[in-house]
């Protein structure tokens, strides 16, 4: 039996191909192409708004609200990334996340697919490994895709250059641009607790919409959550908490506390509904 | 096989299975509301053979299927499945096995090509290298090499069932499940689905064809094994379930009463006239003598012969029911 003994040489680089076939898949469904179409276009459309806000001459807004670095993107167009990814990270990219992490296993048990993946035979840790790192990848690109376009529209519309901190300390435009490359990896991993409780979701049905809606449900009451008062107990907990910590990264020198209380959080977050979401998928009577 | 028993211990606690490709023992799956949806089931499917799966809609076979496959646990009871255990042995067994489970499932956002690069990917022993020159070889064999780069949302059924083939000829299989394989086809496609079946058995591998369709069965199986209401009521050769059911007796005659009469005198049970013609149990007694007492009586026989029995009569014998959706 030299088949049983193929099986195991070819093991983890059939692993690998099988995470290429899903990112592939993942990558190719309109659905995901169309989240990360608007999330590109945000950025633009908040840099085109200040520019039109600003083009008679006055400084934007210098106090208001708005998201944080709004009144600096005038100076300098790097700090349309930091905008960009403050305005979106609250609702758009993890509405994105979840959309696509709620579809990755129903989506496939309502279309009947997940059954010949697993007679193939996928394996289901694996396939639920691969799943996960497939919504880990999308929440990295949907961040960069948001960074790049808010890189490219600030460069287009606005000058470039050395920029000061928020501490004051003034930065060199390279620093500045690692600095926005850091705040980036730091939003994509601050996704990582909704991908995983979307992952959870997605194994308890067979709807895909069902999985989506819910996981975008969750995230908005959580959202809302952590905006009472009266629950502050309960808000160190909430995956949503320290989200915009990253701007921290923008002091000098970088002010750690609160980005180390996001990545654990969201190492929780992961821990426990990724094997919740293993208990649950390897037990499971698929039945669609 | 000394290697493989020693990587998979399991393999000791398994009782004999005798040379079956799918041995099941007592294999039974009771839903979380309760509902029995397969009971106690026996199964043994000889090596090499072609085997029709039959019963009604709802009457278990899905569920039997899922078990076999390794989608859904048994409550109780063993499956076996090329001798190992389900679905603990998944891993062992599955890469052997091509299936077409409920109808084909597809990516219609890929092409028929990419549906089944995908598939191809899933499987842990399917060789990279080799990965398009199989896909490649499998849309030719079920003449699906021209539509192969089209999107698969645009396939017509018969062209979609044609692709869930395809991706159980992906690789060489011992065993091949084929649930409704020809759902969706038209009569030339049904034809071409057949004669690949009998291709396939006759280069020895062994097909578990599950169908609601009595003719389908009979033209292709060697085997079968009829379910209704989750139980098994009979399993073996085709021509021994159908001898099971003896044939009958039919006489076209214009002159049906005297027909019926002569009949009755020569001992013939169960005479029924419809019409022109008069059927009764065929006897064990030589028909030649029971056609010189039909003419000697001066009935006037158009035609004379035994119907041979369908496994259908079969099926209605042995379940004392049609072949309707059971509730």
């Amino acid at each position: 039996m030299s088949r049983a003994e193929a099986v195991r040489g070819a093991s983890p680089l059939w692993t690998l191909g099988l995470l290429r076939s899903e990112l592939i898949t993942t990558f190719r469904r309109r659905r995901t192409l169309a989240l990360l179409g608007v999330l590109a276009a945000v950025p633009v459309l908040v840099g085109v708004a200040v520019r039109i806000e600003t083009g008679d001459g006055t400084s934007a807004g210098g106090g208001g609200g708005g998201p944080a670095f709004l009144s600096q993107i005038i100076n300098n167009g790097l700090f349309l990334v930091f905008t960009a990814l403050a305005a979106t990270l609250p609702f758009f990219l993890p509405m994105a996340v979840g959309v696509v992490a709620g579809d990755a296993v129903a989506g496939e048990a309502n279309a009947g697919t997940l059954r010949y993946l697993l007679v193939a035979p996928a394996g289901r840790s694996r396939l639920l490994l691969t799943k996960y790192a497939a919504v880990m990848a999308f929440c990295l690109v949907a961040t960069l895709v948001v960074a790049v376009s808010a890189l490219v529209t600030g460069a287009l519309l606005f000058p470039l250059g050395d920029l000061t901190t928020i501490s004051g300390t003034r930065i060199s435009f390279s620093e500045g641009l690692a600095r926005a490359l850091l705040i980036a990896l730091v939003v994509a991993v601050s996704l990582i607790g909704v991908a995983a409780l979307g992952l959870f979701v997605s194994t308890l049905t067979d709807s895909g919409i069902a999985a989506m809606a819910t996981t975008v449900g969750l995230l908005i009451t959580v959202q809302i959550l952590d905006q009472i008062p009266q629950l502050h107990a309960l808000h160190p907990y909430l995956f949503s908490h320290h989200w915009l910590s990253f701007a921290d990264l923008m002091r000098e020198p970088v002010y750690w506390d609160d980005l180390t209380k996001n990545l654990g959080l969201q190492a929780l977050y992961a821990a426990v509904f990724g094997s919740a979401a293993w208990a649950r998928f390897t037990a499971k009577d698929i039945t669609a | 096989m000394g290697e493989a028993s020693a990587t998979e211990p399991e393999r000791r606690d398994g009782e004999a299975t005798g040379d079956g490709v799918i041995v099941t023992r007592a294999l039974t799956k009771r839903y979380r509301g309760g509902q029995l949806a397969v009971d106690g089931l026996q199964l043994t499917v000889p090596e090499g053979s072609v085997f029709g799966f039959l019963g009604p809609n709802g009457s278990g076979k899905t569920t039997t299927i899922r078990m076999l496959m390794g989608l859904i646990e048994p409550t109780s009871g063993t499956a076996h499945v090329l001798g190992r255990p389900m679905p603990r042995s998944a891993r062992a067994v599955l890469p052997r096995v091509g299936a077409l489970i409920e109808g084909p499932a597809l990516y219609g956002f890929l092409s028929g090509r990419d549906n089944l690069l995908r598939y191809d990917a899933a499987d842990p022993t399917a060789d990279p290298r080799t990965r398009r020159a199989r896909v490649a070889a499998a849309l030719d064999r079920v003449g699906l090499t021209a539509a192969a780069g089209k999107k698969a949302k645009a396939y017509s059924l018969g062209m979609k069932q044609r692709l869930g083939l395809a991706s159980a000829l992906l690789q060489p299989r011992r065993l091949l499940v084929l649930d409704e394989p020809t759902n969706g086809l038209d009569p030339q496609g049904m034809r071409e689905i057949r004669t690949l079946v009998r291709e396939l058995a006759s280069d020895g591998t062994t097909v578990f064809l599950s169908s609601h369709l009595l003719d389908e069965i009979e033209q292709v199986c060697t085997h079968a094994a009829v379910m209704a209401r989750g139980r098994l009521i009979a399993q073996g050769p085709v021509s021994e379930l159908a001898a099971g059911a003896r044939g009958r007796l039919v006489v076209t005659t214009p002159d049906p009463a005297d027909a019926a009469r002569v009949l009755e005198e020569q001992g013939i049970a169960d005479v029924v006239v419809a019409g022109e013609r008069v059927t009764g149990e065929a006897p064990a007694r030589d028909l030649a003598e029971v056609n010189a007492a039909l003419v000697a009586a001066g009935v006037r026989v158009r035609g004379f012969g035994v119907e041979r029995a369908s496994l259908e009569d079969a099926f209605v014998a042995l379940t004392g029911e049609g072949f309707d959706v059971a509730g």
